[in-house]
């Protein structure tokens, strides 16, 4: 089905993005629970386009998490058809169907007994894969979360940090390289800048890999940010509007949509627009190590009054003003650990968030692969805000 | 974004730096603090052992009291009342375990409650009652007393494994089965493990009941180090008496410590 171009204006950045999943189909599903009058899930049908995040957003008891979950068939529907692909997979042994089916859950759900590495392993060797695959499968996959192998292999759970522990989480979910991948409320355990930070990674990965992905959350904003399309769902998991983030911002379906959605605040608008679509300032850097001397002259000859500084592999580590620099023989290696740091799929709402979080005026912004893009000043969002009002306005 | 993966300035990965640096430095310490709490038992069972050997070779002792006390018997009493512990236990071992496992699988988890009170009542009924009507029923000797024993200390391992199970977060449970595993997989490589601090447990309190229970066997002429003290205390030998008692509780520490070295040795790493 739908590898087919999405309607204009899917999403910001998808055009040329690969995609290796599988589209869903869900006809007529339904779960009704024994004793209740109301089906939980009452025929739902929809089309989820392959290689794209379908975020499924609700108030809590709607039915969301039981419709992901039949997906998968964790819950098997009382009635109604699901297809993988051209796939029917409602009548597949479901151990063999959910080997295909990554599943990501809240922190992680990793287990404690099992090294990060065993934990990451499990689904590749179920399926039978050589002990050799299987290693440099792990090690691929950590690195693809950010977090080096040699020194995250053999940990356990317990010595990671939440948002480490949920990076593993989506590292076992993609290790069998499933098309489809499965997400409850990932991001709900950890703190908020944690969150922003995780979300901007899987955005990342995405770009990378293509997967169909669903994902369920109640937070509306991260439906915004990480969805191709978002489903809203009321009770019953009766599908209210399923469209792309713009429109569901812009035209919402129905009253409860706009009171989901807090539509009419213009400064919503600031999850839509993401950092690489607002022009970033260019700045001088010095690398660790080097002349601060020269590096000062070379900053004012540029009209700069602070210099980024980069550790070897070219990651930022702090931003010094001038006169800080000055003070110094050669660029200090001091790790700034309050240094605000954006991505370029960063929303302009993260990058404010950053910002007030850090006193600052501006955000250093990383591009792909630990470089460094520029940075975003307050100013330039200020711009945007007032370029959106106008557009609203009129 | 790649700022946070890289270690880069972040309460991500900053924090759990520190947090890993303190967990790397404490563990160690706690293994080392646990060994020598280990160290210190096995010391003191020692100690009693000897002391009971120099009591034993100078104290002056009636003919009766040399008769039964001397090294041969002594021997065989030990060797009976062993005996009697490690058959009980294994029976323990192998009805508990899988009832208790059992119990916590969808369709039986409703009689748990039922099992568990009939569990109870045996452990709340007083075992020298137990014994004899047992006796009256199966006859005296070795295997009526094994059954009482079996009866008597199956409840903390059934509970224990069914406490295990059922303590394990229900969401590993659904990762697992999400992620594709069988039930059976998910019980062994996930229940399982992490239920087995709390199953061991039940396993040593269950051990050392026996151990304690085991001097009833006596009275059912199933043997045992109960024998001295019984006689100790009809032809009032207090000798004898103190024997048998100093003995069963010698061997009840050192059992205690070997399930105590059990649970440290297969206490799964990660917890």
């Amino acid at each position: 089905m739908s590898d087919t171009k999405a309607p204009a204006g899917a999403t910001v950045a998808s055009s040329g993005r690969r995609a290796s999943g599988l589209p869903i189909r869900l006809e007529g599903v339904t779960k009704r629970y024994p004793g209740q009058d109301k089906p939980a899930v009452d025929a739902v049908t929809l089309e989820l386009p392959a290689g794209r995040t379908t975020m499924f957003v609700g108030p809590s008891g709607c039915g969301k998490t039981t419709l992901l979950k039949m997906i998968n068939r964790l819950i098997e529907p009382t009635s109604g058809k699901i297809f993988l692909g051209d796939e029917d997979v409602t009548g597949q042994d479901p151990d063999q169907l959910r080997r295909r089916i990554g599943y990501v859950i809240q922190a992680g759900g990793l287990f404690p007994h099992m090294t990060v590495g065993a934990n990451v392993a499990l689904v590749p060797k179920m399926l039978g894969w050589e002990k050799k695959k299987v290693a440099g499968r792990v090690d691929e996959l950590l690195d693809l979360v950010g977090l080096d192998p040699t020194v995250y292999r053999d940990r356990y759970p317990r010595e990671l940090s939440g948002g480490q522990q949920q990076r593993v989480g989506v590292a076992r979910g993609l290790a069998a390289d499933p098309p489809v991948l499965l997400m409850d409320e990932p991001f709900g355990a950890v703190d908020p800048i944690t969150r922003q930070r995780l979300q901007d990674e899987m955005l990342r990965i995405q770009d990378e890999l293509g997967k169909t992905i669903v994902c369920v959350t109640h937070d509306f904003d991260e439906a915004v940010k990480l969805g191709d399309k978002i489903v809203v769902f009321d009770v019953g998991a009766r599908v209210v509007q399923h469209g792309t983030p713009e429109e569901v911002l812009s035209d919402p379906a129905e009253q409860y949509v706009a009171d989901f959605v807090g539509a009419g605040a213009t400064l919503k608008q600031l999850t839509l627009a993401r950092v690489e679509d607002v022009e970033l300032r260019q700045v001088t850097t010095a690398t660790v190590g080097g002349d601060s001397a020269a590096a000062v002259a070379v900053a004012r000859a540029a009209g700069d009054d602070f210099v980024v500084v980069l550790d070897q592999r070219g990651r930022p580590v702090s931003w010094p003003t001038l006169a800080e620099l000055g003070r110094t023989t050669s660029v200090p290696g001091t790790v700034d650990a309050r240094l605000p740091v954006v991505g370029l799929r960063s929303t302009l709402n993260d990058a404010l968030d950053t910002m007030l979080a850090a006193s600052q005026a501006g955000v250093v912004v990383m591009g792909n692969r630990d470089s460094l893009a520029g940075v975003l000043t307050i100013e330039s969002v200020m711009a945007a805000i007032r370029q959106a009002r106008a557009a609203v306005a009129g | 974004m790649t700022a946070a993966t890289t270690g880069r300035p972040g309460v991500d990965t900053a924090g759990a730096g520190a947090a890993a640096d303190a967990r790397d430095t404490a563990a160690p310490a706690k293994a080392r603090g646990g060994w020598r709490a280990l160290a210190v038992q096995p010391l003191l069972v020692l100690l009693g052992v000897a002391a009971y050997l120099v009591w034993r070779a100078t104290a002056t002792l009636t003919e009766t009291e040399a008769r039964q006390l001397n090294a041969t018997a002594l021997w065989t009493s030990i060797r009976e009342h062993l005996s009697l512990t490690l058959v009980a236990a294994v029976l323990v071992l192998v009805i508990a375990i899988p009832l208790g496992i059992a119990l916590t699988r969808g369709p039986f988890r409703r009689l748990s409650p039922l099992v568990l009170a009939v569990a109870n009542t045996g452990q709340a009924a007083p075992a020298i009652g137990l014994f004899v009507l047992l006796a009256m029923w199966l006859g005296f000797g070795f295997r009526t007393t094994v059954i009482g024993l079996v009866l008597y200390a199956a409840l903390p391992v059934l509970r224990n494994t069914m406490v295990g199970i059922q303590q394990v977060d229900a969401r590993l449970v659904e990762a697992g089965r999400g992620m594709g595993m069988s039930a059976a997989a998910v019980l062994f490589r996930v229940e399982l493990p992490l239920a087995v601090p709390v199953m061991l447990a039940g396993v040593r309190t269950a051990l050392v009941l026996l151990v304690g229970t085991a001097t009833l066997a006596t009275f059912i002429d199933g043997g045992g180090l109960g024998v001295l003290i019984n006689t100790g205390i009809t032809l009032n030998l207090n000798s004898l008496l103190v024997s048998g008692a100093v003995l069963v509780a010698l061997l009840a520490l050192a059992v205690d410590w070997l399930g105590r070295v059990v649970e440290h040795v297969a206490r799964p790493k990660g917890l």
